[in-house]
């Protein structure tokens, strides 16, 4: 059988030259950087290569303002949460972000709100993406941060990051994204877009799990999260993760170096996948088809649950994820679908297809073959479909 | 969250799925808004229950405990069948992941709905029979609590 892996939002495999460029710092440059020692300052030497090229890939101007965390999760964690609390004696107690944010945002804002910050969630419409005017009209005088996620994980729009990073700019707020799933795929550069503080983990671009960063540019206050030692310039304490931050590094450069070419072929098969996938009866593309990931595709099968057709499409070679509530344990849809103002019902139908560069034309046929059959199969045993037909019969 | 094999394969090849064309009894329960409908026929002869099918909208779980329910009733009396109990098919099923224990309430409240319904078309009252049967949904998140 055919083995598709197609669900690299959710994560990906470590790249061969990542993986032989890291594995030097476990076993013979194992040095502490902290360490005087030859084999210590071999070891920083190798973490602070790591730190310049990953700023330089980010349009950086300062390669010290680039600081090693554990991820994604832990890097929005530090950026909100150290924001907000250094803004707070300011007066600054307001936040603004979209609905459409990934729980690291989220569940941080919330966190926030019980110790009294307030919180603006931003409509996406019906495309998932952010309006820039909302941002404006939102910002208030005690305004301590936007925070924008770059691209959407689940559904792959693109916000427009460099109109809200002005906007921030022009009234003097702190203006930080979650750049998870856009970095690698989409060109970003922190300087031309004011972009103040941004997320960014190695694992969804083919580097190592639990290796990110944050960029902060110089002259953000931040507080600490992670107290304890000197690393990171005081900032964030911890042994560094050298053969993680080279991973991030190289991960970013392959990423940067592919980004053109990889990005123009996967828009191709995308496209030719969701003109397929859209003749099934009663589907929908989630998200705008054009600001979008160039390896996403979410759809909607109305009639049919989520979960069982992504079991049903790895019973036959898919890895495929769903934005539904039964794989995530909560028994909600998604959040982002319902953002986008679909029913409940509908949005319990959804189907994540996120493509590596390895995607070839046979696959996407194999898929555009096998997802109609499967959703077919499903709705023949479906008393929501059932309904959904007896109700266009009698409009008929 | 992982399946047992015994759920797989109930998901895989579900057994009785479809409808009985003038059923005895049918019973749905569930709503779409929840993500999970269940629909149960049976045809009952001498007060048992000689044929069931079913269909379900919903996730793995759900689908895997009507299938194990209705074999567990099939070729039963009305009474066993009112006597199995969600924990019944989730043993059955080799157990379920503790947020989809609503699935299993589903399936045993799905019974009982097509029950219901039998008495019903035999114009008995069926609830001193079968219980109330309640169809809001706040079973589920008990469930999910336990």
């Amino acid at each position: 059988m055919r083995k598709i892996y197609a669900d690299n939002a959710a994560t990906t495999a470590v790249s061969k030259t990542v993986l032989e460029k890291m594995m030097p710092y476990f076993t013979e440059v194992y040095g502490n950087p902290s360490s005087l020692y030859q084999i210590g300052g071999e070891a920083k030497k190798a973490l602070e290569n790591a730190r310049e090229s990953i700023a330089k890939n980010l349009g950086a101007a300062h390669a010290n303002e680039i600081y090693f965390t554990s991820g994604g999760s832990e890097s929005d964690n530090w950026a909100i949460k150290g924001v907000c609390n250094a803004l707070k004696a300011k007066g600054k107690k307001h936040i603004i972000t979209s609905k459409i944010e990934h729980h690291a945002v989220l569940h941080t804002c919330a966190a926030l709100e019980k110790e009294g910050f307030e919180v603006t969630y931003l409509d996406v419409y019906e495309n998932g993406i952010v309006k820039p005017e909302d941002v404006e009209n939102a910002i208030r005088e005690d305004t301590a941060l936007v925070t924008i996620m770059y691209a959407n994980n689940e559904i792959g729009t693109i916000q427009p990051i460099a109109e809200i990073g002005a906007i921030c700019k022009k009234h003097n707020v702190v203006f930080h994204t979650d750049a998870v799933q856009a970095a690698g795929y989409v060109k970003i550069n922190v300087v031309d877009e004011n972009i103040d503080l941004l997320s960014m983990t190695a694992h969804k671009i083919h580097g190592p799990k639990g290796c990110g960063c944050l960029y902060v540019r110089r002259g953000v206050r931040i507080n600490t999260l992670v107290e304890g030692g000197a690393q990171e310039r005081g900032k964030r304490a911890g042994t560094e993760n050298v053969a993680g931050a080279v991973g991030l590094a190289t991960a970013l450069q392959e990423a940067v170096d592919t980004m053109d070419e990889r990005s123009k072929k996967l828009t191709v098969l995308r496209n030719k996948l969701i003109d397929s996938l859209l003749k099934i009866e009663r589907s929908r593309l989630n998200g705008d088809r054009e600001k979008r990931l160039p390896n996403n595709i979410n759809m909607c099968f109305e009639g049919i649950e989520g979960e069982s057709l992504l079991l049903k499409l790895d019973l036959n070679g898919i890895s495929a994820s769903s934005g539904s509530a039964c794989t995530s344990g909560s028994l909600d849809p998604s959040h982002v679908l319902l953002a986008l103002g679909l029913p409940h019902e509908i949005a319990h139908g959804s189907m994540r297809l996120s493509f590596n560069e390895e995607i070839t034309e046979e696959d996407i046929n194999y898929i555009a073959e096998i997802v109609p059959q499967l959703v077919d199969y499903l709705r023949n045993m479906s008393p929501l479909w059932e309904k959904i037909k007896a109700e266009e019969k009698k409009e008929a | 969250m992982a399946y047992s094999e015994k759920v797989m394969d109930h998901f895989a090849n579900p057994r009785n799925v479809g409808e009985i064309e003038n059923a005895d009894g049918i019973g749905e329960v569930g709503n779409s808004k929840c993500g999970d409908i269940m629909k149960m026929y049976i045809k009952v002869d001498n007060n048992i229950i000689s044929d069931v099918k079913f269909k379900t909208f919903g996730c793995g779980a759900a689908i895997a405990t009507s299938s194990m329910a209705t074999e567990l009733i099939k070729g039963k009396s009305i009474d066993d069948a009112l006597k199995l109990t969600n924990k019944a098919v989730m043993e059955a099923l080799d157990g379920l992941p503790p947020v989809k224990v609503h699935c299993s309430v589903l399936a045993e409240q799905a019974i009982k709905a097509a029950v219901s319904d039998y008495y019903r078309n035999q114009g008995i009252d069926p609830e001193p029979i079968v219980g109330k049967q309640s169809d809001d949904c706040a079973h589920c998140h008990d469930c999910v609590e336990e």
